[in-house]
């Protein structure tokens, strides 16, 4: 296992050597199935490591996975600890203040409550959400119902399953496996929350953005973008 | 014995599968950090707590003002706050240092809206170092901050076990006619540290609870690999799937936290009576009286 990461390592060094600039790191979360999480040998796996792989390869830079909390994921990267985000970041205007975007990768997908109980009540009962994501930013603004807040997205369903909160507010991406194995299921309406996913680059850095956003289009153009979507998100995921 | 198909173990095999993933070897290492991070940072926050001290004790108010308005600044800010700043800005500075010294000619400002803009040359570590030169880095700026905070306290207990040393062993030292030097490294740096053991063990107990502030910092220490590993886990995901296993983990975590507390209790002790050897104290003149447990 040691050798193992230790000769990609050296790989790692002797090819970055070649292309001194192009090394960019991406921060992921690690935390968020199926867009990214860490699969049984901690590394970064899911739709986002497929897709920023493959954008990566299309841009001709090497790329190094880095993951991130959530919390600091943003400061960490104006302050420059690495060069993008990409974490099923959506995009809004707010987020759009501090850092630039790409085009968004995957189309506004809904977000939905799930809850152990079918009559779970979502106006004003307590609503799980993880901290900093446009789904808290809903139930804080919609006022009625109070919102509880968890620092990565297990949490908040941890807490909808122990009945700590009447239901979890979360992009139905990451709530369809969740419902699919558990006693959870779906209530209410979908809510259309953000502008779609997007990657997020310094506001300084327009070069390495504008790449990205064209290496995302040319997947957009020739339809991988959609089988990658198809694949992970699921059938019923909208495409481009 | 395979684990490439766990599906088909069961058991004591499945577990042993389990339990060997990369995952669970991440968790093993950072049982590792934690402990390397004890080990560097213990003595690390005592220098800083002695260099603290001994300056705020000082006769020089250029001294004094600065180990006093650190002593009352680090132990005033809350370690969250503390943690979640100063790790950003401890990084920018020595960029910012770096910067100027390594790009005289960059023409850009640093600072652009929110960005921090440095040359590629002055990125610390640089973006095309591998990534355990990130990852050192991140704990030596762990290392350091941990450092700065708990050498704050320790600063506090030494000044206050430096002033516990009897006034009459002082006054002896000077009847002999040494100077203030030789009688602060003679008498009472020899003499404190049985005062200032209880404070000490005091900050070394809140140290080890304070380990999992690593995970604020970019390091994957053991409470984030708990969280991690313990959270239920669906088969598209994994191959071994599980429902909320985090109070194992959690149990886990509460007996390694608990037996590291024990082996801390016992040299503690021993270092106590080490210590106690000799002293003006009661514990000292128990052991003189051969009275004190042994």
């Amino acid at each position: 296992m040691k050798i193992m990461l230790s000769s990609a390592a050296l790989l790692a060094m002797t090819a970055s050597g070649a292309l001194a600039q192009d090394v960019v790191r991406l921060g992921t979360e690690g935390a968020y199935p199926p867009y990214n999480y860490l699969d049984d040998s901690g590394e970064v796996a899911g739709f986002e490591r497929e897709l920023g792989d493959e954008l990566c390869e299309r841009a001709e830079l090497n790329c190094e996975w880095v993951t991130n909390d959530w919390d600091s994921i943003i400061p960490n990267l104006v302050s420059g600890n690495y060069d993008a985000i990409i974490a099923g970041m959506s995009i809004t205007d707010e987020r759009a203040e501090v850092v630039a975007f790409t085009q968004a990768y995957t189309p506004p997908s809904p977000s939905a409550y799930a809850a152990m109980s079918e009559d779970a009540d979502l106006e004003s009962g307590v609503i799980a959400a993880q901290t900093g994501t446009i789904q808290a930013a809903h139930v804080a603004e919609g006022g009625t119902a109070t919102l509880l807040e968890f620092p990565n997205p297990d949490e908040a369903v941890a807490a909808a399953m122990s009945g700590e909160a009447d239901a979890v507010l979360a992009d139905k991406d990451f709530l369809i496996p969740v419902v699919d194995e558990t006693e959870m299921s779906f209530v209410g309406e979908d809510i259309p929350l953000g502008g779609g996913i997007g990657m997020a680059f310094r506001q300084s850095n327009t070069e390495l953005r504008d790449t990205f956003d064209t290496a995302i289009q040319s997947m957009k153009d020739d339809g991988t973008l959609n089988e990658l979507i198809t694949e992970y998100l699921g059938e019923d995921s909208p495409t481009w | 014995m395979t684990c490439s198909d766990p599906d088909t173990l069961s058991g004591l095999s499945w577990l042993l599968c389990y339990l060997t993933t990369g995952k669970h070897l991440s968790l093993y290492w950072s049982v590792g950090t934690v402990l390397l991070l004890l080990a560097i940072t213990a003595p690390v926050s005592l220098a800083f707590g002695f260099g603290g001290a001994v300056a705020a004790r000082s006769r020089l108010p250029i001294l004094s003002w600065p180990g006093k308005a650190y002593i009352a600044i680090v132990r005033g800010v809350p370690d969250i706050a503390f943690f979640l700043f100063f790790v950003i800005a401890l990084d920018q500075a020595f960029e910012y240092v770096r910067h100027k010294v390594i790009c005289p000619d960059w023409d850009q400002p640093i600072r652009q809206g929110s960005d921090f803009v440095v040359c590629q040359a002055a990125k610390l570590p640089l973006s095309t170092a591998p990534q355990w030169v990130h990852e050192v880095y991140g704990f030596a700026i762990a290392v350091l901050t941990f450092a700065i905070v708990f050498g704050a306290f320790a600063a506090n207990v030494l000044f206050g076990a430096m002033r516990a040393v009897p006034r009459a062993q002082v006054e002896t030292a000077e009847a002999y006619g040494m100077t203030p030097g030789q009688t602060f490294r003679r008498v009472v740096v020899p003499q404190m540290w049985i005062y200032a053991l209880p404070g000490l063990s005091n900050l070394w107990m809140i140290l080890v609870k304070a380990t999992p502030l690593l995970f604020l910092l970019g390091i994957e220490d053991i409470v984030f690999w708990a969280r991690e590993l313990g959270g239920p886990k669906t088969p598209r995901f994994t191959d071994y799937p599980h429902g909320d296993w985090r109070m194992w983990y959690f149990l886990a975590l509460l007996v390694f936290y608990l037996g590291l507390t024990r082996v801390s209790e016992l040299a503690l002790g021993r270092l106590t009576r080490r210590l106690s050897r000799g002293q003006a104290t009661m514990g000292g003149e128990a052991q003189r009286k051969g009275t004190a447990p042994a």
